[in-house]
């Protein structure tokens, strides 16, 4: 029998989220990002959070909100534009921001669920990403010694998932979900449409529940769109 | 002299029946739109989809797929989806066989510097660094001078580096250049425009292969 790993509602999803904790947070820019968790994160104040998350959304969506509150300590990320708040937090020294490659990122999180400690790249190598970083040669080129990310609690967005915790994205809104949804002590999963065990085809499950602890259903999802580029009707 | 489609025309010609393509946002964007006739190729976007199409028409806008500059798009029959660390695996593992990206300064012997200036928002480096590490052939597509009318063909960037030793081509409104003997090897000019123009432009060394350089062909 599989294990049951639905929960009622984003309060019971959120709950033992305290201050001080680390959290990762899927989505690209505002696609795939868990709108309901952010929202409940809002209103129970928690704060002094380090945020890993490849974007910190806009002024008033996505992780922006947490920003207004001044609820995020430390935010690790690739790309932060977009955001006037956060902007001035960072310059005045509020917010602690650490940058980092994309794709290093992306397998920092993989590798943090893996049980693999760290891994070598060549992204960064040669710019201030390297840092004190080990260097090493492989195949004749320069790599640099990148560490696994945990987070004590990982949330994710998934477009279906049932009471098992198994998970289907949809389209480009899978992006770090995934790989989040795997280096979380605790994964908390909000997702569009929630069916009972059994409803989803096997063969079809990107995230398996395994990596899951509690699933729940979003009450309701804004999807709010970043760049609207659209081309005229023909 | 070429504008900016100019440029994503003459990059444009680089592009191999086959070819798996990273744009980067800007003047690179522009290169989907000048796809040689007679051949196939695939864009991937390092936010998780390969055969990314056109925008979408009006109406047809989905949140949930969009490409790395954030924008509305649509997919080509074909396509994948994917995750960010499969997404990176593609780059890394030189799946991708060329990237096009823009720059604010590139130096002789390949430096590419387009994440960070001092002093001003560091909104951060996104997936560059990851791309320009790995990437087996990297073009270049920007403007030969900055908005203050200076060189961004450098003996050596003054910008923090994205990556280092890295681009192969640079396409410009002036001229292609390819990255060879500690230079700036020049190989075509834009259509009217002389040596003496490009030379005037670049601060990094220029090698001229003698006073037979071939306009483009666009």
């Amino acid at each position: 029998m599989a294990i049951n790993k639905q929960v009622a509602n984003v309060e019971e999803a959120c709950k033992g989220v305290r201050s001080g904790m680390t959290l990762m947070l899927g989505g690209f820019g505002l696609c795939g990002i868990p709108e309901n968790s952010i929202a409940e994160l809002v209103k129970t104040g928690v704060n002094e959070l380090t945020c890993i998350s490849n974007n910190a959304g806009v002024d008033d969506f996505g992780l922006g909100l947490l920003l207004q509150g001044k609820q995020i300590k430390k935010m690790i990320s690739s790309y932060v534009g977009e955001n006037d708040e956060f902007e001035r937090q960072m310059l005045s020294g509020e917010l602690e921001v650490d940058l980092i490659p994309q794709g290093s990122l992306a397998e920092r999180c993989r590798a943090g669920g893996a049980g693999i400690p760290a891994f070598f790249t060549p992204a960064g190598y040669g710019t201030e990403v390297q840092g004190r970083k080990e260097v090493r040669m492989f195949k004749g080129k320069p790599h640099i010694l990148e560490t696994a990310l945990e987070a004590d609690f990982a949330i994710v967005k998934a477009w279906k998932g049932d009471s098992s915790g198994n998970l289907i994205f949809k389209a480009t809104a899978k992006n770090f979900n995934p790989l989040m949804a795997m280096a979380g002590k605790t994964t908390i999963a909000e997702v569009e449409e929630l069916v009972p065990m059994g409803e989803l085809d096997p063969n079809e499950i990107h995230t398996p529940g395994i990596f899951v602890q509690r699933i729940f259903q979003g009450e309701k999802y804004e999807k709010r769109i970043e760049q609207r580029t659209t081309q005229p009707k023909v | 002299m070429l504008d900016k489609n100019g440029i994503a025309k003459r990059i444009a010609q680089e592009l191999q029946h086959g070819y798996y393509v990273n744009l980067g946002i800007g003047i690179p964007t522009l290169v989907a739109n000048f796809i040689p006739e007679g051949i196939e190729v695939e864009f991937q976007s390092e936010n998780g989809i390969l055969g990314m199409g056109a925008f979408p028409e009006e109406g047809d806008e989905d949140a949930d797929l969009i490409n790395a500059g954030k924008q509305t798009i649509t997919a080509m029959p074909g396509s994948a989806y994917f995750d960010s660390a499969t997404s990176f695996a593609m780059i890394r593992g030189r799946h991708v066989q060329l990237t096009v990206l823009g720059a604010m300064e590139i130096a002789q012997n390949g430096d590419i510097a387009n994440w960070k200036i001092p002093g001003r928002m560091v909104k951060g480096m996104g997936g560059a660094m990851d791309l320009v590490a790995s990437a087996e052939n990297i073009i270049v597509a920007m403007m030969h001078t900055n908005k203050r009318g200076e060189s961004k063909l450098l003996e050596k960037c003054s910008l923090p580096l994205t990556g280092v030793g890295c681009v192969k081509k640079v396409v410009t409104n002036l001229a292609v250049m390819e990255i060879k003997d500690n230079g700036f090897y020049l190989v075509e000019r834009a259509p009217g425009v002389s040596i003496d123009e490009i030379v005037e432009a670049t601060d990094g060394r220029l090698i001229v292969p003698g006073d037979n350089i071939p306009e483009m062909d666009i």
